[in-house]
């Protein structure tokens, strides 16, 4: 991100700045209208967020006083680009008795650190994978 | 046995009586907070405390941090700010507890404790309150200053046609949020599209959710046919947590996920959860829910759906239970979280109950004051029926206009209802016809536009919605082909509603804390903070909104109320004559009785309340004096419309001091000349259910009194019908008419009555 961080005056940015909103493919608000979709200019994915509205969004709820909702956003960020089925795996596995052994787990981190550049959302899952086994989360259920 | 014992009663009726009123089909626990009974305290609560050595918590609320479980450690780490937790926790908790209701303490400076208090601290200090406070300072406490609310929209057949229909008419009544859900799970793709294409109808900015396994819900949402989530559900035992088949960290990762697909998502939890999950650890509801409350902001949810939710009913068995769950909705907008309140889950089968329960809330406002009311009939609910639903939604816009108060919704007309609703079925129809998914019949349509609930649709059949849903999963089908097909079949303008609603996701605005979309615009506790601060600030109707509220249906006006009386005088011109001959003098006759009628009597007023012509009334009171033997004389009374006044003048024109007052709403007296105005022989004060009958009595008695006799009073039977309810608004428009034709120290005028053909 660059420049200064949004506040809330910013906000909401469709309205207030819509210049720093755009799409993965660099459309802006005003290209995503129905002649586009008709003529399919537009696509689902235009309809998708992008990592930088996500962080932008964080900073707004940081001036906002709302940091844990940023750090979801900046979560969220990272996981933009991580495919469905990946997201849903790994979520499959941070339920509880999914992982067998913490492996499991760190394994599934160090996935998203290196596969998709998620550190943040990696080391919660890492931080998870030592309480699981604190509290015996990896014994087998039924 | 003797007679005597065989003839004593063993019980008062009136708990029979009792027995019988939907109250008692509700069951009460008795209060065992061992077993989990406990609305606000429990002996085995934790007392709040906790010690931080560098800025790291030790314990909190008595737990050392080498005992703590997933959800402690989750709200130590991600919740407690240790910078404000020393300052927070010392603070005396009546004292902080006092601030929540003082106006003169700025929101903000309470949202900023909240961030350094533990579980057990959040909870002591709203158990200081009443439930008048609690109320009160969830009004100033809540984040956006606008209220809203939720609707469901689902119905027994899953039929698409009528949740389009009924996602439309939502729509314009102005719920902020629809949530839907199906009978049968694999349905879930065609509710999906059947309810955004209905939410597209009529306005854009309706949110929309598919509440449905955690997996299938993301799923729909990323084909783009949702825009927010909150069966995300959390609890406050660690083994609930477990049996929930979650965890913090896995919620979270969700929560996170959802961001990452730009969907608004609020968690979900509520009183009573843990007691029927059968793991409430002997803690009381409060303090678990507070424990909820603490772990949701510490996951960075924007929100919460909370208030009891599925445990309400349990909840609202308990002493205190009400309470309870306005004060955890407190701690919420404490933490500064989105709250959609709850008033879902029905809690009671009386009425009352439902009223008292949601009144706190309708006047004190919410994010989303329910989660969700049902705008479909009860049965056709598959969330369960809600505390209020489409049999009671004209109830609770009325409580709207009552308390000049917005709850969110909008009353709207039935001709715009049903432009809605056939739009909103034709537009379902073309999209499942474009697709290729099912060709819906004429026959089916018409019958869902003007159905109440699904018992009177003809429609698709179970399989045929199956088969509707499956491919719309199989062929992988977006909203883009919804927008598409909504196009080519002309519905351009739902088109461009169901366009700008998924395009809120390129900015991400809506997914900040309490966001929903008012014509057409962003509306949060970011840019519509609430700034309560005592009269004149906060949240005020406008004179637009209050214009909107009051409109409801079916209101008395003075025009309608001639109109209808002017409807009547055809019929009285042809049955009766009134023609004055001069001011009417006192008599010596000992057997006649004067009627006094009033100034509009069959001049502008021509029947009572009760729909009695007054030729009729007229004819059976001097028939009745004449039966018993004596004769009636009639004058109209000039100065007074007042029944009392109008009986006492005419007792003492009558020689035998005995007369009747009668105004042209029916209300009618025997008074004696001797006595005070309102000490009258027999009085019909409940005009509407007066018959012809009575008055012919009445006109029998005022004979009897004037022949010296002691007749029996006329009884006019009441079963207790709220006559001011349903009476009152029409006669003091009747009677202002009356007051109008008086005039100080105007005379009584003789009049010779004429009754002309056969009686009404």
């Amino acid at each position: 991100m660059t420049g200064k961080p949004l506040t809330v005056a910013d906000y909401p940015l469709a309205e207030n700045r819509p210049d720093v909103v755009e799409t993965k493919a660099g459309k802006k608000l005003d290209d995503i209208t129905l002649d586009g979709v008709l003529s399919d200019r537009v696509s689902l994915e235009d309809l998708r967020i992008t990592d930088r509205a996500l962080r932008q969004q964080a900073e707004i709820s940081t001036a906002a006083g709302r940091p844990t909702l940023a750090a979801n956003f900046e979560r969220g960020a990272e996981l933009v680009d991580v495919p469905q089925d990946v997201i849903m795996r790994i979520y499959e596995l941070l339920r509880p008795g999914r992982a067998s052994s913490k492996d499991e787990l760190l394994a599934a981190a160090r996935e998203l650190r290196e596969t998709y550049g998620a550190e943040g959302v990696a080391a919660f899952i890492e931080e998870a994978a030592d309480v699981y086994e604190r509290r015996s989360l990896y014994k087998k259920r039924f | 046995m003797t007679d005597e014992t065989q003839a004593r009663p063993n019980r008062w009726k009136r708990f029979s009586d009792w027995d019988e009123r939907p109250l008692r089909l509700d069951k009460f626990a008795a209060e065992d907070a061992a077993s989990g009974f406990s609305a606000f305290k429990s002996p085995f609560d934790p007392k709040p405390g906790l010690s931080l050595g560098d800025g790291v918590v030790e314990s909190m609320d008595g737990i050392a941090v080498r005992d703590f479980d997933m959800i402690d450690v989750f709200i130590a780490r991600y919740h407690l700010d240790p910078e404000i937790a020393p300052e927070a926790m010392a603070m005396p908790s009546l004292e902080v507890a006092r601030m929540l209701v003082d106006m003169n303490v700025p929101r903000k400076t309470l949202v900023r404790l909240a961030h350094g208090m533990t579980p057990a601290k959040l909870a002591d200090v709203v158990s200081h309150l009443s439930s008048l406070e609690i109320a009160f300072a969830y009004s100033k406490m809540r984040a956006r200053q606008t209220p809203g609310n939720q609707a469901h929209v689902t119905n027994a057949k899953d039929d698409p046609l009528q949740m389009a229909a009924d996602a439309a008419t939502a729509v314009a009544l102005g719920f902020d949020e629809i949530e839907t859900t199906m009978r049968v799970a694999r349905n879930s793709w065609s509710n999906a599209v059947a309810c955004a294409v209905g939410a597209a109808v009529g306005r854009w900015g309706a949110l929309f959710q598919c509440s449905s396994e955690e997996a299938e819900e993301l799923k729909i949402g990323m084909a783009g046919f949702t825009s927010y989530a909150e069966t995300v559900s959390v609890y406050g035992t660690e083994k609930s947590f477990i049996d929930g088949d979650d965890t913090p960290w896995s919620k979270a990762f969700l929560a996170a996920a959802y961001a990452s697909r730009g969907i608004k998502m609020r968690c979900t939890s509520g009183a009573g959860s843990e007691l029927l999950m059968g793991f409430h650890d002997r803690k009381s509801l409060l303090y678990l829910e507070a424990r909820c409350l603490c772990l949701q902001r510490a996951m960075g949810v924007q929100g919460t759906q909370n208030g009891g939710i599925d445990g309400a009913p349990v909840t609202c068995t308990v002493p205190g239970g009400m309470r309870e769950l306005m004060a955890e909705n407190l701690i919420a907008v404490w933490l500064d979280l989105e709250c959609a309140s709850g008033n879902d889950a029905r809690a009671t089968e009386s009425e009352i109950r439902v009223g008292a329960k949601i009144l706190p809330y309708l006047i004190a406002g919410s994010d989303l004051i329910c989660s969700g009311f049902g705008s479909i009939l009860k049965y056709d609910n598959s969330f369960n029926a809600s505390l209020l639903n489409g049999e009671e939604l004209e109830d609770y816009l009325v409580l709207q206009r009552d308390f000049e108060a917005d709850g969110g919704l909008t009353p709207v007309g039935e001709t715009r209802v049903m432009e809605l609703r056939s739009r909103a079925v034709d537009a379902i129809s073309a999209v499942l016809e474009e697709l290729r998914l099912a060709k819906p019949t004429a026959d089916m349509k018409l019958s869902v536009v003007a159905a109440s609930g699904s018992d009177e649709t003809r429609t698709f059949s179970g399989r045929d919605v199956a088969l509707i849903s499956e491919a719309i999963y199989d062929r992988s089908i977006t909203v883009i082909d919804v927008i598409k097909a909504l196009a080519a079949r002309g519905f351009t303008e739902e088109a461009e509603n169901l366009l700008k609603l998924v395009r809120l996701r390129v900015s991400g605005d809506y997914l900040q804390t309490s966001a929903v979309v008012r014509d057409g615009r962003i509306v949060s506790a970011v840019n519509n903070p609430n700034d309560y601060q005592g009269p004149g600030t906060g949240y005020r109707l406008t004179e637009e909104r209050r214009d909107e509220i009051v409109a409801i249906r079916d209101v008395l006006t003075r025009q309608e109320v001639l109109r209808v009386e002017a409807a009547f005088r055809p019929g009285e011109v042809n049955r009766v004559a009134y023609r004055p001959t001069g001011p009417a003098a006192a008599t010596h006759n000992p057997k006649e009785v004067v009627i006094g009628i009033s100034p509009a009597f069959g001049l502008k007023l021509f029947q009572t309340v009760a729909g009695h012509p007054l030729s009729a009334i007229l004819r059976v009171l001097i028939g009745g004096i004449t039966e018993g033997g004596c004769t009636a004389r009639v004058v109209r009374m000039r100065h007074t419309a007042d029944t009392s006044f109008l009986g006492l003048s005419a007792a003492r024109l009558a020689g035998s001091g005995i007369g009747i007052g009668i105004q042209a709403k029916g209300t009618a007296v025997i008074h004696q000349k001797d006595r005070l105005p309102h000490n009258n022989l027999e009085l019909f004060s409940n005009s509407p259910i007066t018959k012809v009958e009575h008055y012919k009595r009445m006109g029998l008695n005022a004979a009897a009194y004037a022949l010296g006799e002691m007749p029996e009073p006329v009884i006019v039977p009441t079963r207790g019908e709220a006559m001011g309810s349903r009476y009152h608004a029409r006669v003091s428009l009747i009677y202002a008419i009356e007051t109008e034709m008086t005039s100080e120290g105007a005379e009584p005028e003789e009049i010779d009555v004429m009754f002309l053909g056969a009686a009404a």
